[in-house]
C-alpha cells in the first residue's frame, strides 16, 4: 500500500571513479564549511543583548495592586480552573477589620502559587481572571538552580508598592477591549449578569 | 673522555635494563625495559658517528617493532592469575642451550682484535652518503637479496593471514 | 664557545616558548575555528574576543583534582603523558626556522641544530611517540584506554610506513635528509610541492593519522570509547596529553611547510631590498604564516569530515596509502630517470 508519493528508493550502485577518490566530495565538503566562516553568527549573548520579543509575548506573570495599592486578587480561583497545566494553587482567607488598605475584595489569596515548571504560558489565567488581578508581561522567567525554586509564591508575583508593573505595552488593541468589554460575561458586574440572565430567561 | 664515559654509561644502561628484561615478572615491563635497551644500542651507534643507523634503528626497532609487541601483550592482557604452570624441564634446556650459546660468545671474542674505541670516532663510514655507497657498490648482491627476503616474508605473511575461500 | 652555547640555549628556550605558546593558543583557535564554521560565536567571556581563554584553561587544569586510579600503574600512569609531551617537544630542534642572522661577523642560524639525518630524526621521534598514548593507556587499568592505545598504536604503525614512503620519493628528489639542506634548496627554485603533489598529500593525510586528529582520531573517539586513552586522566596530566596533540599540530605543520612549501623561504625574496638580519626576520614570519594556515588546515577538516570507521582506517592505510606511496617512488624514480637527474 502506498501511502506518500515522497518514498525514495535506495539503491546499492557501484560508485563511479570520481566517487571512488573521496577527494572532490571532501573538497564540496570543506567548501561548504569555509563558506560559514564568514556567516554572521546568530548567536544571541543573552544578558547584554536581548532578544527581540514578539508584542504579545506571554512571559512570567504579575499580580496587580490596584490604584490604591491594594491587591486585586480576590482568590476566586477561576485562573486554577482555567490553568490546563494545573500550574496555580491558592488558599484564600477573609479580610479582616482594617485591611482594607491591603485587599481590594472581601477575600484574598493567603498564598499564591505558580509552579512556573508547569506552566505553559498560554494566558488562560489572564483571560479567565474576573478582577484584572493576572497578568502576563514580557520579563523571562531566570533559570534557578533548584526545581523548588521555580514555584513562585505572593513575594515574586505580587508586584510591588509604588512600582507597578506595565502590562499595557504587551496588550494588543483586541485583548484590552476584551478586557474592558462590558457584554462579555467575565467583564461584567454581578447586576449586569442578573440582568443579562433575566433578558436571556424572558 | 667524555664518549668514554658516555660508553660507559650507555653500556652499563643496557646491560642492566636487558637483565631487568628477563628478571621482571611482568610482561610489559619487560618490553619497556627492552625499549630502554635499544635506546641505549642507539646511544652507542651516535657514538659511533653512525648516525643513519642510530636512528633506524630507533624507527625500526623502538619505533616499530617493539610497539608491535607491546600491542600483543596488552592485547593477550597476560597476568600471573592465568599464567599456566611451567614444568621444570624446558627450563633446564633453555639453562644449558644459553650456556652453550654464552660459551661460542666467549670462544669469539677471544679471538677477535681488541681495537680502540676512539678510532671510529672520526670515520664517516656510518653517514647515510657513506653508508649508501658501500651498499649499492661493495655489497649489492647481499643487499638485493635480503630485499628479497623481504618481500618472500612479506608474501607469506599476506598468504597467511588471507581466509581461505571455499 | 660560551656565546655559542648561550645562543644554542636561547634558541632552545624560545623555541620551547614557542611551541607551548602556539600549542595553548592552537585550543583557542580550535574552538573559535569550530564555533565560526557552526556560525556560533565561541569563546568570548575571558578578555576581548576570549583572547585569555587559554590562560584561563590552563590555570583550571593546574587547579583541578589529580586522580591517580588505585588499581593503576602509578609510575607509568604519570610516565605516559610524561613521554607524549617530550616527543612532541623533541621534534622542534631539527627545523630551521629562519635564515642565518649576523652580528659582528659571527654567523647565527636560526635552527638549533641541522643534523644531516634531520628527516629520520624527525620521524624516530614520531615513532616512539606513541608509546606515551600506548603506556598511559595501558597503566589507566580501562578498558576503555586500553582500546584506545591498542587503536593507536596500530594506527600510527600503519600510517607511519606510508608517510616514510612518501618522504622516501622526496629525498630522492631532494638527495639529502637534511632539513636545513632542503630548505635551502627550494630557495629560488619551485618548491617541492611543484614536484611532489602526491607525496604531499600522502604526507598531509599520515600526518593527520600519525597527530591522531579529525577523522583519525579513533584513538580518542568518544562515541565508543568514552575519552580513549585519556579516559582515567585529570588534571595537567590530561593537559598534557592535549597539549602534546596541538605541539604535534603545530611540529606535523611545520614539517610540511618546510619540507613542501619551500620552508622559510620568501617567494623572490632576493629582491627585497632590506639587510640579511632584517630578512631573517621577514623570513621567520613568513614560515610561521605558512604553518598557522597549515594549523588551520588541520581545524578546517576537523570541522568537515566525520570520523572513519576502524577497518575503513586501515584499508585506507594498508590498501591505498602504501600502493600510492610506491607508485609515488616509482613515478619519481622515471621521471628522474629521464630527465637525467640519476
Amino acid at each position: 500500500m502506498q501511502l506518500t508519493d515522497r518514498k525514495k528508493v535506495v539503491v546499492k550502485k557501484e560508485m563511479s571513479f570520481m566517487e571512488k577518490l573521496y577527494l572532490p566530495a571532501i573538497l564540496n565538503g570543506m567548501s561548504i564549511t569555509i563558506k560559514h566562516l564568514f556567516k554572521r553568527s546568530s548567536t544571541i549573548k543573552y544578558p547584554e543583548q536581548k532578544r527581540e520579543i514578539a508584542e504579545v509575548y506571554r512571559g512570567q506573570h504579575v499580580l496587580k495592586r490596584d490604584e490604591n495599592g491594594a491587591e486585586r486578587c480576590t482568590a476566586c480561583g477561576l485562573c486554577a480552573v482555567a490553568c490546563p497545566a494545573e500550574a496555580i494553587t491558592m488558599r484564600s482567607e477573609e479580610r479582616r477589620q482594617g485591611e482594607e488598605n491591603l485587599y481590594r475584595e472581601e477575600k484574598y489569596a493567603a498564598t499564591y502559587e505558580i509552579n512556573m515548571l508547569r506552566c505553559i504560558f498560554c494566558g488562560l489565567c489572564e483571560e479567565a481572571c474576573p478582577k484584572e488581578a493576572i497578568f502576563l508581561t514580557d520579563r523571562i522567567v531566570p533559570t534557578e538552580f533548584k526545581r523548588n525554586e521555580f514555584i513562585y509564591g505572593k513575594d515574586k508575583l505580587v508586584e510591588p508598592v509604588g512600582q507597578p508593573v506595565d502590562v499595557t505595552c504587551r496588550q494588543t488593541k483586541e485583548v484590552l477591549s476584551f478586557k474592558k468589554d462590558k457584554t462579555k460575561y467575565h467583564n461584567q458586574t454581578f447586576k449586569d449578569q442578573q440582568l443579562l440572565e433575566g433578558s436571556q430567561n424572558h | 673522555m667524555l664518549s668514554q664515559y658516555l660508553f660507559f654509561f650507555l653500556s652499563f644502561v643496557a646491560v642492566f635494563s636487558a637483565l631487568l628484561v628477563i628478571i621482571d615478572k611482568n610482561p610489559v615491563h619487560s618490553v619497556l625495559y627492552l625499549i630502554v635497551t635499544f635506546f641505549s644500542i642507539a646511544g652507542h651507534y651516535f657514538l659511533l658517528n653512525a648516525q643513519f643507523l642510530a636512528a633506524v634503528h630507533i624507527i625500526v626497532y623502538a619505533g616499530a617493532i617493539m610497539v608491535l609487541f607491546l600491542y600483543v601483550i596488552m592485547m593477550l592482557n597476560l597476568n600471573k592469575e592465568i599464567e599456566p604452570h611451567k614444568k621444570n624441564i624446558p627450563k633446564v634446556i633453555a639453562v644449558v642451550s644459553a650456556c652453550l650459546l654464552m660459551m661460542v660468545f666467549v670462544a669469539t671474542l677471544k679471538g677477535a682484535e681488541t681495537t680502540m674505541l676512539t678510532s671510529a670516532k672520526n670515520s664517516n663510514v656510518g653517514l647515510v652518503e657513506n653508508l649508501g655507497k658501500v651498499l649499492f657498490n661493495e655489497y649489492m648482491l647481499p643487499f638485493e637479496l635480503s630485499s628479497v627476503l623481504f618481500l618472500a616474508g612479506m608474501v607469506g605473511a599476506v598468504f597467511l593471514s588471507k581466509k581461505e575461500i571455499h | 664557545m660560551i656565546a655559542f652555547i648561550i645562543y644554542k640555549s636561547i634558541l632552545v628556550f624560545v623555541v620551547f616558548l614557542v611551541s607551548l605558546g602556539i600549542a595553548a593558543y592552537s585550543t583557542y583557535a580550535e574552538r573559535k575555528v569550530a564555533a565560526f564554521m557552526q556560525d556560533r560565536v565561541g569563546p568570548d567571556r575571558a578578555g576581548p574576543f576570549g583572547i585569555l581563554q587559554p590562560i584561563a584553561d590552563g590555570i583550571k587544569m593546574f587547579m583541578k583534582e589529580e586522580i591517580i586510579p588505585t588499581v593503576s600503574n602509578k609510575f607509568l600512569f604519570v610516565l605516559g603523558p610524561s613521554l607524549a609531551m617530550l616527543t612532541a617537544l623533541m621534534t622542534g630542534v631539527v627545523i630551521p626556522w629562519g635564515g642565518d642572522l649576523s652580528f659582528g661577523g659571527q654567523v647565527y642560524p636560526l635552527q638549533i641544530t641541522d643534523i644531516n639525518i634531520g628527516i629520520l630524526y624527525v620521524f624516530g621521534v614520531v615513532s616512539i611517540g606513541v608509546y606515551g598514548i600506548m603506556i598511559g593507556g595501558w597503566a589507566s587499568n580501562n578498558k576503555y584506554s586500553m582500546l584506545g592505545a591498542l587503536r593507536a598504536s596500530s594506527q600510527m604503525i600503519s600510517y607511519e610506513i606510508a608517510m616514510g614512503l612518501a618522504i622516501v620519493a622526496l629525498v630522492m628528489k631532494t638527495g639529502t635528509l637534511s632539513l636545513g639542506e632542503i630548505v635551502n634548496q627550494q630557495n629560488g627554485d619551485w618548491w617541492n610541492i611543484c614536484y611532489q603533489p602526491l607525496g604531499f598529500l600522502i604526507f598531509l593525510i599520515c600526518a593527520f593519522a600519525e597527530t591522531n586528529r579529525a577523522p583519525f582520531d579513533l584513538p580518542e573517539c568518544e562515541t565508543e570509547l568514552v575519552g580513549g586513552y585519556h579516559t582515567e586522566y585529570s588534571s595537567m596530566k590530561l593537559g598534557f596529553y592535549l597539549f602534546a596533540e596541538y605541539i604535534n599540530i603545530f611540529i606535523s605543520a611545520a614539517i610540511m611547510s618546510s619540507l613542501y612549501f619551500g620552508g622559510y623561504n620568501i617567494p623572490f625574496q632576493h629582491l627585497i631590498p632590506v639587510g640579511p638580519n632584517i630578512l631573517a626576520f621577514l623570513q621567520v614570519g613568513f614560515f610561521f604564516s605558512k604553518i598557522i594556515f597549515f594549523i588551520f588546515f588541520f581545524m578546517w577538516v576537523r570541522w568537515t569530515i566525520p570520523r572513519f570507521r576502524y577497518d575503513q582506517l586501515m584499508n585506507l592505510g594498508w590498501k591505498i596509502m602504501i600502493p600510492l606511496a610506491i607508485f609515488n617512488i616509482l613515478a619519481t624514480g622515471i621521471m628522474m630517470f629521464a630527465l637525467g637527474k640519476v
